[in-house]
């Protein structure tokens, strides 16, 4: 808490620049939408892999700058971060994995 | 040593727990934090969700960049720009919240009150831009049409898609008018009834041949919906049964009812969490005016809200990744 008064006027003011550039760059790339990226990539496309892996480096940024994660004990931060962490990608895992399966199981069945 | 020692409210220091302090985080900035985490559980129940209804209909879906394209005072097509400016809005008031906490460290009581005022004008700007958002989805801007199998079809000229009033002359002719309690059966009334009526627009869609129809279907190579050809399209009109205008729980023009109906649930809780954000905000720019934690000897209220606050961006940036742009 105490002691970070002086330096963190600066970070913060680097850190907005950051969540701006990022958030412009996943606009450019939301309204051009390359063909290489667009229509191609494991599981999902390139681009929606960029696009969460940017999202994440924001939701790091607000969460470790804004928040100020970084300045709290270690393990108070991981009593947070670890438990949401494992609790959203074991959601995730089971989550999204049954709505694969009902696509593939209902979507034959659907006549267009 | 004395963690485990309930503590006493008589020496009025109920908020901060009294001197126990686990992990170096007073009693009410932990619970803040915990309470932020079980509602980011929440959340990512929703997007989680969404996520399951999205993957099973994945060759269906709206596309979103054709849905959200506008910008207020202007007209013509700009996909997501506005959402940008609001996530912007959004990123800068966090900032200013992160400066409200940063003065309240140093003391200095007219710059927290300053920057708490700030943060809660870019508040009020955010909740009134989805409101906005929220009045041009409902009005919707193309119409579509239902068919009898549930399915929705979108008008299209040239490969670009139209508005029903662009090749529907004339008003409605039927004489039908809104059932409502008062002008029919007193137990019932039903919703806004369409511009057109479906016999309406068969027949313009019949006179004019250069109109085809724009399935639900995405073609998973392109990625862009199927556009049927003539005959296909004058077969699927033909199956009509109700002129689909704008947006509600059971219909809306862009596809998907449960589209609509994740776009109310999720973007709403969101935007209720950020109007309680700036009511909270209110409350303790009120406090900071006043004084009082000016006597209170520390600001950490102004921090504890600030959790808060940061953590009503932060779900934002998630939204807007998978309602907006994935």
């Amino acid at each position: 808490m105490a002691g970070h008064t002086h330096e963190s006027n600066k970070r913060i003011w680097i850190v907005l620049a950051i969540l701006s550039i990022i958030t412009a760059v996943e606009v450019g790339l939301g309204i051009v939408k390359p063909d290489a990226l667009h229509l191609h990539g494991p599981g999902t496309s390139w681009l929606n892999w960029i696009f969460i892996i940017l999202t994440l480096a924001k939701a790091y940024y607000i969460a470790w700058a804004f928040m100020h994660l970084e300045g709290e004990k270690k393990w108070f931060r991981r009593s947070i971060v670890w438990t949401g962490v494992f609790l959203i990608c074991y959601l995730l895992f089971i989550v999204l994995l049954e709505g694969d399966y009902l696509y593939e199981t209902l979507a034959p069945l659907i006549k267009w | 040593m004395e963690a485990n020692i309930a503590v006493n409210s008589d020496n009025k220091e109920t908020w901060s727990g009294g001197g126990v302090k686990p992990f170096g985080a007073s009693y009410g900035k932990m619970m803040m934090w915990f309470f932020i985490l079980s509602d980011a559980l929440t959340f990512s129940g929703f997007l989680a969700a969404y996520g399951l209804t999205r993957f099973k209909f994945i060759d269906s879906w709206p596309i979103a960049d054709e849905v959200f394209t506008h910008v207020p005072f202007f007209h013509g097509n700009y996909p997501m720009y506005y959402v940008a400016f609001m996530t912007f809005i959004l990123i800068v008031s966090s900032v200013t919240m992160v400066l409200a906490v940063d003065a309240g460290h140093k003391m200095q009581q007219k710059k927290v009150a300053l920057y708490m005022f700030v943060t809660i004008v870019f508040g009020l700007i955010f909740v009134g831009s989805q409101a906005w958002e929220w009045k041009t989805f409902i009005k919707g801007s193309y119409g579509a049409v239902k068919t009898t199998d549930n399915k929705i079809i979108q008008f299209v000229k040239n490969g670009e898609q139209i508005a029903l009033a662009d090749f529907v002359k004339d008003s409605r002719a039927d004489g039908r008018v809104q059932h409502s309690r008062k002008n029919g059966l007193w137990f019932t009334n039903e919703a806004t009834i369409s511009q057109y009526s479906v016999a309406q627009v068969q027949e313009a869609f019949k006179n004019d041949p250069s109109l085809q129809v724009r399935s639900e279907k995405i073609d998973l190579a392109t990625k862009k919906k199927i556009v049927l050809s003539r005959e296909e399209s004058l077969k699927q009109v033909a199956k009509a049964k109700l002129v689909v205008e704008g947006a509600n729980l059971i219909d809306n023009e862009y596809g998907n009812p449960i589209f609509a109906d994740f776009f109310f649930f999720i973007t709403g809780f969101h935007g209720f969490h950020v109007f309680s954000g700036i009511v909270i905000n209110i409350i303790i720019f009120f406090n900071v005016v006043l004084g009082t934690y000016e006597k209170r000897g520390h600001y950490e209220m102004v921090e504890k809200v600030g959790l808060y606050w940061h953590f009503v961006d932060l779900v934002w940036v998630f939204v807007f990744t998978f309602f907006y742009l994935v």
